[in-house]
């Protein structure tokens, strides 16, 4: 199975990496840009066929090395 | 006083580190691979800076899975003393050796400068020579080193005086907050600090200000 997975600062966390794009996007003219948030794509294959065991291998992944959840919010997608 | 040095592939500031040690207490500390699974039997750990993995992931992440800094865990937690600087710090803390993490500079650029750092807490092994208070110089070099944690915890470094370096005079390079530049564990034997004093303890180096900090593990 493929697991899709999006890390995400958390809401309030300074990202100086999105402000720095709505800086870029405003000096290529694109007006009216109100925030930009940066994170993160990750696409994990695994073995496991069981849907339910493979989410929760992934969630493990998650927790332990792909997010930092002092500052990161994660989101898993399985297909 | 025995101490190993702990060496990941991208870490680059181990050799400065080896050479303060000997330098300031009179041992040569041991060089351990981060490969090895069990620590060499000393009583200071130091886990230098540097880039660790190309800061892959985020920085400090990878290394801090390795086998080496489960047993670094295991023994800190009977009392070894462990210090991380720069890329340790970041290490030690995504391993949960210190609570927070060190983010992304504010200012979004790689800093590399001579910052003021004011000794907040003299009562630590690496700080007992210092005076509460007192201000010194040290250089940093890092994008990452904007200090966050939640508020509970940072209520209870700054209560608990777990706050040990604070950048002073206006010279918070990153934005971290309330300027906190390196912090102890509650069981008072695991520090992590974001600048380098390996590379202030020699004429050489411009100035010795950091060298009382070695000379304190002296006394620890």
């Amino acid at each position: 199975m493929k697991a899709k997975i999006k890390v995400t600062l958390k809401n309030g966390v300074l990202d100086p990496q999105g402000k720095a794009i709505v800086g870029a996007l405003g000096s290529l003219g694109f007006a009216g840009v109100n925030g930009v948030r940066q994170g993160k794509y990750f696409e994990i294959d695994v073995a496991e066929t069981d849907k339910s065991k493979a989410e929760a291998a992934i969630k493990q992944m998650c927790e332990k090395l792909i997010a930092n959840t002092v500052i990161e919010n994660y989101d898993i997608e399985l297909a | 006083m025995k101490s190993a040095v702990i060496t990941f592939p991208g870490i680059n500031r181990e050799r400065d580190m080896m050479l303060a040690l000997e330098a300031t207490t009179g041992h040569k500390p041991i060089s351990v691979w981060h490969t090895e699974a069990t620590l060499p039997d000393v009583d200071l750990v130091v886990v230098p800076g540097g880039f660790s993995y190309g800061d892959y992931l985020r920085c400090g992440a990878i290394a801090a899975r390795s086998p080496i800094l489960q047993d670094i865990r295991a023994k800190s937690l009977k009392g070894l003393k462990v210090l991380g600087v720069c890329n340790g710090f970041q290490i030690i803390t995504e391993a949960g050796l210190l609570p927070g993490v060190l983010a992304r500079n504010a200012a979004l650029k790689f800093v590399c400068r001579e910052v003021k750092l004011k000794i907040e807490n003299n009562q630590t092994f690496f700080t007992n020579k210092m005076a509460k208070g007192q201000i010194v110089s040290c250089p940093v070099a890092h994008g990452e080193g904007n200090y966050i944690c939640d508020a509970e915890t940072l209520k209870a470094l700054e209560g608990e005086g777990r706050v040990v370096f604070r950048y002073a005079e206006g010279t918070n390079p990153n934005g971290a907050t309330n300027d906190i530049a390196g912090i102890v564990s509650a069981s008072g034997n695991v520090i992590g600090m974001m600048p380098h004093p390996e590379n202030m303890i020699e004429a050489i180096h411009g100035k010795v200000d950091c060298r009382p900090l070695f000379e304190s593990l002296l006394a620890a």
